[in-house]
């Protein structure tokens, strides 16, 4: 993390304002574009227990929405153009809200983490630490007595493969989830050779720091085992792909089709080449995700084990610094802890989903962890954020 | 140890100016909590390097802060004051390393979620700061000048899109010569107006001939420092026990002659080496080099004059690759650096328009060789659209 600088030019209220109005701004562009109605919490109660959808059968699917972006390159008007899946497959039929605030540290690793336990984490974001309170993936095993094959994290790089399990005394080591490195995979199957190497980009909120990717017989294994996938068959579907969030999507994908799991966390991190300043990398990765989220909302819709039984959350870990900050370089970084890089979005769609709302009443990704708890069925006891009432 | 505590002794390893100065103001610094003081310490070490307008704000901050009464300076330092560090921070050895004491405040501060208190407390220091000691307006109004495109027939997205309600539309410009133009004015503005690190000229690519008297940085001309310094990183990264903080630790202790940095002079030396080391990206692509150099020579150097010419860079490739920087011309993408340029001119724009005078300020956009260009100053209309029979140099004169 960069220092903060010591002479922003903005004062804080004005950028909260500004937040507050992108977030209004938003609500009405959905409301018009998308056909979406503003919501009321009086509407929302118990949702999923209404659907009719059996404990056991019920399903989630996170995505962690690539890794940091802004109001203005997605939401906001100027931004919609990037992300036409979202507005004009998604949108439509989610529950969407247009505040969601995050207080903690923003850098990827730690949000993600934060994201996961339902509290704000304090780890450091580039060591390889677990989270310090026990992960929804934790709760869900422990409390609904679910084996390990049932919750599974597909996550980007090195510094998220300790994300499916805490430090936690009473939780911790094999009782949480697996975690899926995509790339390790690529790696293990073909010893990094050129012809994958775009498919292997790590670690951007460092750019120069390019450490050697893992890979070894586990990852194999788990190609044969858990994917059923055959060397060979995974090195020439890699060979189609473009970027480590296709290769993750890859993966998701087999994981879906040859374990089905019930707690599926996506962390797709394309977003995040905006560290290398070049503004049209960026977008495209926007893009890409966008056409991602689609396909994926498209695969749980199509797959018996999946469609009609699954609720899929779509939110960034939080957004990126504004052009307005001198303490910042805009879409760059997300360093300066502005308004606007701690504000962003959430959708939720699916079952127990009301579809075409929108809610602009703040909530913090904290709440992510109690709402999901309330779909599946599992009491997120040491979570600090709420329910999310309009969801469960 | 804290500020109370600062002895004269403790500045022997600054540089020498840097060094008087600090001395020359322990007194005040005594006063100050140990949230803000290295925050200060970190542009004073500095000081021997430093360009002309950042020597006179510094000099002027610790006037000011002197000047002011015992309960006046807790006034100004009160939201510092409210901030909570530990004894391992105490510890450090802010004095003499205030940059990394600064790197490890920020992560404890994102730790304890004191973040938005500091941030809160920065602002208000700034807002007072600035109310006491305006900034000296500049001697001639600013002209920025970006230069986008190059090596793009047609783009594939629209232009000058964020720029536009701010200025006029030019469509019918001329291109022939243009670019000579426009480092004509710019020299011109030099001569008329001599000033260290006042004009300057920035080049993504291979700097064109310029006027002596102008400032000018490449990404060309910084090809062995660049090189110079991805051998070093591939070297570091092998090492154990190496991590994105030991890396960044480590680059912040580079010296300009690790690069092989010793022709320009002790201050653009300096500054070329941190728009290396610290900026994010401006090793492996021209178009955020061109950036981040506008922006830095905006904040610091406060020039008068300021020609950025954005650069094709290099197609996006494994790290690895990128940092070799062995692409040639056809490992470019000339249509994703329009975009990054289209960008980054408005970013330039922004910048400007934070440095004193920015109401008198002109800043003007040229699409390389083709006959659009946009135009933003006071005496010309905003949101406006033009399609006359003109050239750049018509263009600036109507700006002025």
């Amino acid at each position: 993390m960069k220092s903060p600088c010591y002479r922003p030019a903005q004062t804080e209220l004005a950028a909260y304002e500004l937040a507050r109005q992108f977030a209004l701004g938003r609500r009405e562009f959905l409301r018009n574009a998308a056909g979406l109605t503003l919501g009321s919490t009086l509407l929302g109660s118990r949702l999923m227990a209404r659907s009719g959808i059996p404990n056991k059968k019920r399903k989630v699917v996170v995505i962690t929405f690539g890794g940091g972006a802004r109001d203005q390159e997605t939401f906001a008007p100027e931004g919609q153009e990037n992300i036409p899946h979202l507005m004009r497959d998604l949108i439509p039929q989610s529950t969407f809200f247009s505040q969601v605030v995050n207080r903690g540290i923003l850098g990827h690793y730690v949000a993600t983490a934060s994201l996961a336990t339902g509290v704000y984490e304090t780890i450091n974001n580039f060591a390889s630490l677990p989270p310090e309170h026990p992960t929804a993936f934790e709760y869900f095993r422990k409390d609904l007595n679910r084996p390990a094959s049932d919750t599974w994290v597909v996550a980007p790089s090195n510094g998220f493969n300790r994300i499916g399990e805490s430090s936690y005394r009473s939780y911790g080591a094999g009782s949480g989830a697996k975690v899926l490195l995509p790339k390790h995979l690529l790696t293990a199957a073909t010893t990094g050779g050129s012809d994958y190497a775009h498919l292997l980009h790590d670690n951007y909120e460092t750019p120069l720091y390019t450490p050697q990717l893992g890979g070894s017989e586990v990852e194999l294994q788990q190609l044969e085992n858990i994917l059923r996938l055959s060397v060979s068959d995974f090195k020439a579907h890699a060979r189609t792909l473009s970027s480590p969030d296709e290769l993750s999507v890859y993966i998701a994908r087999q994981l879906m089709r040859q374990q089905a799991p019930s707690l599926l966390w996506i962390t797709l991190h394309d977003i995040d080449i905006a560290h290398a300043g070049a503004y049209s990398l960026y977008v495209d990765g926007i893009r890409r995700t966008d056409r991602l989220c689609g396909e994926i909302w498209k695969t749980i819709q199509s797959d018996p084990e999946y469609a009609g039984n699954t609720t899929l959350f779509i939110l960034p870990d939080f957004g990126r610094d504004s052009d307005d900050d001198a303490g910042g370089n805009g879409f760059q970084h997300h360093r300066t802890g502005d308004a606007l890089s701690r504000t962003t979005w959430m959708m939720a769609l699916g079952a127990g989903v009301r579809e075409g709302v929108v809610f602009d009443r703040p909530v913090e990704p904290t709440d992510l962890v109690p709402t999901l708890g309330a779909i599946l069925g599992f009491s997120p006891s040491l979570a600090q954020g709420k329910t999310i009432t309009e969801l469960a | 140890m804290l500020p109370r505590d600062l002895k004269s002794d403790q500045f022997s390893s600054y540089p020498p100016e840097a060094g008087k100065l600090a001395i020359d103001y322990i007194g005040t610094m005594r006063q100050m909590p140990l949230s803000f003081l290295p925050s200060l310490l970190r542009e004073v070490i500095d000081f021997d390097f430093k360009f002309p307008a950042e020597r006179k704000a510094v000099e002027k901050e610790l006037a000011n802060l002197r000047s002011l009464p015992t309960e006046q300076l807790h006034a100004w330092f009160q939201g510092f004051e409210q901030i909570r560090l530990s004894p391992q921070l105490e510890q450090c050895d802010w004095v003499s390393a205030p940059a990394q004491f600064l790197e490890q405040l920020s992560a404890y501060l994102w730790t304890t979620h004191q973040v938005d208190a500091f941030r809160a407390a920065a602002i208000q220091y700034a807002d007072r700061l600035r109310a006491a000691v305006p900034p000296e307006p500049p001697v001639i109004p600013r002209l920025g000048i970006a230069v986008i495109g190059q090596g793009v027939q047609t783009p594939e997205e629209p232009i000058f899109r964020k720029l536009k309600p701010h200025g006029t539309y030019f469509t019918g410009i001329n291109p022939d010569g243009g670019l000579t133009q426009l480092l004509e004015a710019v020299a011109t503005r030099a001569k008329a107006h001599p000033a260290d690190f006042g004009h300057w000229y920035v080049d993504g690519g291979a700097a064109a001939d310029h006027d002596p008297r102008v400032t000018c940085i490449s990404y060309r001309g910084l090809e062995p420092a660049r090189q110079a310094l991805s051998v070093k990183l591939r070297t570091e990264i092998e090492r154990p026990g190496m991590g994105p903080e030991a890396l960044r630790t480590l680059l912040a202790q580079l010296h300009p002659a690790d690069l092989g940095l010793n022709s320009s002079g002790p201050v653009l030396d300096r500054f070329q080496l941190k728009l290396l080391t610290e900026g994010s990206g401006t090793q492996i692509f021209s178009t955020t080099f061109a950036q981040w150099t506008a922006r830095e020579t905006l904040r610091r150097a406060q020039p008068l004059t300021l020609l950025v010419r954005f650069a094709p860079r290099q197609r996006q490739k494994p790290m690895n690759e990128l940092l070799a920087g062995n692409a040639d011309s056809g490992d470019l993408d000339y249509a994703g650096s329009l975009i990054d340029a289209d960008l980054g001119a408005y970013y330039n724009w922004i910048n400007q328009q934070r440095l004193a005078g920015a109401e008198q300020s002109s800043f003007l956009v040229w699409f390389e060789n083709h006959g659009e260009a946009l135009a933003i100053a006071p005496a010309v209309a905003r949101g406006a659209e033009s399609n006359a029979a003109t050239r750049l140099r018509e263009v600036l004169a109507s700006m002025a």
